[in-house]
C-alpha cells in the first residue's frame, strides 16, 4: 500500500496519509477548511458540519472523512461559503450571543469564522431562548447561552482528562451541556488544569478571574482572520 | 445642488454609538461639508424636515415609540443603517428577552433589593410608551439595508461607511473594522 495519498481541493495537488482526514491533509498543505467541533489533539465528532465540504460532488465533514486516492474535494466555492455562512448563522440566532461583553471575545471562534465569512447580521430571526449558567465551580464556569454544542469539552474530559465531567442531554432545541453530577458542575471532579476547562471555541466554559485578559487590538483575531496561520504555511 | 442629509436616533440605545460618530473628531468638519444633518440629537432637530439619504439607528427597539421612530425613518430615508450590536441583535437591552415581561416589572418596581415603593404602583401612566414583550432587533421590525457591528462600531467604521454611501461607491469595510465588540 503506497504511504501517500494524491488529491484534489479546489483543482490543488495535495499529497495526504493513509488515514489521514481530508481536513488536516488540507491543513498541513495550508489549505484552511473552516471548522468549529474540530480541535487537534481530540477524536473527531463531525457535529458542527462547518468543515463540509464537497467530495466528488456529495458533501461530508472533511474532519471525519478520511482521504482516498484521487478525491475530487471543493472547499472554498461560493456554494460552499454559502453554505458554511448559513451554519454560523443559525449557531448566532439559536444561543444567546451578547459579544460585547463576552471574556471570549476577540479570541472566539464562533466569532471569528462570523468575522471571516463578513457576516454583519443573521438572516434568521433570534431565538432567545432561556438558558442556564451554572457558577457552582470555584474555579470555572458554564454560560449555556454561549453554547454551540461542539462537544469538546466532551470529548476532552472523557478522552484527555479520563474524567467524563461533560455530556450532552435532550434533543433538537433543547440539547444542552450537563455534569456529572447529582446537581451542579462544583460537584464534579473537575479541575482548572483539566483540558475541558480550555477546550470551549466560544465562552461557554471559562476560567473564573481571567476575564478580559488580553486587549482590545491584541486578541488572536483581531487583526487576521481564523485560518490565516493556516493559509500562511501554504506553499 | 442641496447637500444630502443624514438623520439618526437613539432608540433602546445608550448613545455610545452617537459618541463613536463624534469621535470620527475633526473629519465631522468634512462630513458636514457632504451632508447636512435632519434629526438627530446632533442638532437637536426632532421632526424630519424632508428626504433623507441616509439614516443612522442607534439600539433596537423595546418599546412601541422605538417601533414607531423606526418606521418614520424607513419612510423618510433611502439608506438605513443599523448603527451597533443593540441596532443589529437587541444589545444589553435584550438580556432581558429570556425573562417574562411581568417578571422584569416586578424586579424593577416591586421585588429588586433597591426598591423602595410602598404604593406598589407599578407605571402605567397612557403618556408612557408601552414595553414590548421582547426587545426586537431593527431589521426585525423594518427592512435595514446596512449593518454596522460593534458597541460601538469604531468611528472609522462609521466614517468609512457613510463616506461611501454619500460618494455613491460600494460599502467593503476592511476585516479589522468590523467587529462585535
Amino acid at each position: 500500500m503506497s504511504s501517500t495519498i494524491e488529491f484534489t481541493i479546489n483543482g490543488k495537488d495535495i499529497t495526504g496519509r493513509p488515514g489521514q482526514t481530508v481536513l488536516e491533509a488540507a491543513q498541513d498543505a495550508g489549505v484552511y477548511i473552516p471548522r468549529l467541533c474540530y480541535m487537534r489533539g481530540l477524536a473527531a465528532f463531525g457535529a458542527c458540519r462547518v468543515c463540509t465540504v464537497l467530495v466528488n460532488g456529495r458533501p461530508q465533514a472533511a474532519c471525519t472523512q478520511t482521504v482516498a486516492p484521487g478525491m475530487v474535494v471543493e472547499n472554498n466555492t461560493e456554494k460552499m461559503t454559502a453554505f458554511r455562512r448559513n451554519l454560523i448563522d443559525m449557531l448566532f440566532v439559536e444561543g444567546n450571543h451578547f459579544c460585547m461583553f463576552c471574556e471570549k471575545s476577540g479570541n472566539c471562534e464562533l466569532q471569528a469564522l462570523a468575522y471571516r465569512f463578513g457576516i454583519a447580521a443573521p438572516k434568521y430571526p433570534y431565538m432567545f431562548q432561556p438558558r442556564e449558567v451554572d457558577m457552582s465551580h470555584g474555579d470555572v464556569f458554564i454560560d449555556r447561552n454561549r453554547c454551540v454544542l461542539c462537544g469538546r469539552c466532551v470529548r476532552a474530559s472523557r478522552d484527555v482528562d479520563g474524567k467524563h465531567v461533560f455530556d450532552f442531554v435532550g434533543r433538537g432545541l433543547h440539547k444542552r451541556i450537563a455534569v456529572n453530577a447529582e446537581a451542579l458542575l462544583g460537584d464534579t471532579e473537575l479541575a482548572v488544569t483539566d483540558k475541558a476547562a480550555e477546550a470551549c471555541p466560544v465562552g461557554a466554559i471559562v476560567k473564573k478571574r481571567v476575564g478580559y485578559a488580553v486587549p482590545v487590538g491584541q486578541r488572536l483575531y483581531d487583526h487576521k482572520p481564523i485560518g490565516s496561520e493556516i493559509e500562511s504555511t501554504a506553499l | 445642488m442641496a447637500k444630502p442629509k443624514v438623520a439618526t436616533t437613539s432608540l433602546a440605545g445608550c448613545f455610545g454609538c452617537h459618541m463613536s460618530i463624534l469621535d470620527i473628531d475633526e473629519r465631522i468638519l468634512k462630513l458636514v461639508e457632504l451632508v447636512d444633518f435632519d434629526k438627530s440629537p446632533i442638532d437637536d432637530i426632532k421632526k424630519f424636515t424632508g428626504r433623507c439619504a441616509v439614516g443612522l439607528i442607534e439600539g433596537g427597539c423595546c418599546n412601541e415609540e422605538n417601533v414607531e421612530v423606526l418606521r418614520s425613518f424607513r419612510e423618510h430615508c433611502d439608506v438605513l443603517i443599523s448603527l451597533g450590536d443593540c441596532a443589529i441583535m437587541g444589545g444589553i437591552p435584550a438580556l432581558r428577552n429570556t425573562i417574562p415581561l411581568q417578571e422584569c416589572y416586578d424586579e424593577a418596581y416591586l421585588n429588586g433589593p433597591t426598591v423602595h415603593n410602598p404604593s406598589r404602583q407599578i407605571p402605567n401612566d397612557p403618556e408612557l410608551p408601552l414595553l414590548l414583550h421582547k426587545v426586537y432587533p431593527c431589521h426585525e421590525v423594518v427592512k435595514i439595508d446596512y449593518h454596522l457591528a460593534g458597541c460601538p462600531p469604531p468611528a472609522d467604521t462609521i466614517w468609512e461607511a457613510l463616506v461611501a454611501l454619500l460618494t455613491n461607491k460600494p460599502v467593503a469595510l476592511p476585516y479589522e473594522l468590523v467587529k462585535y465588540d
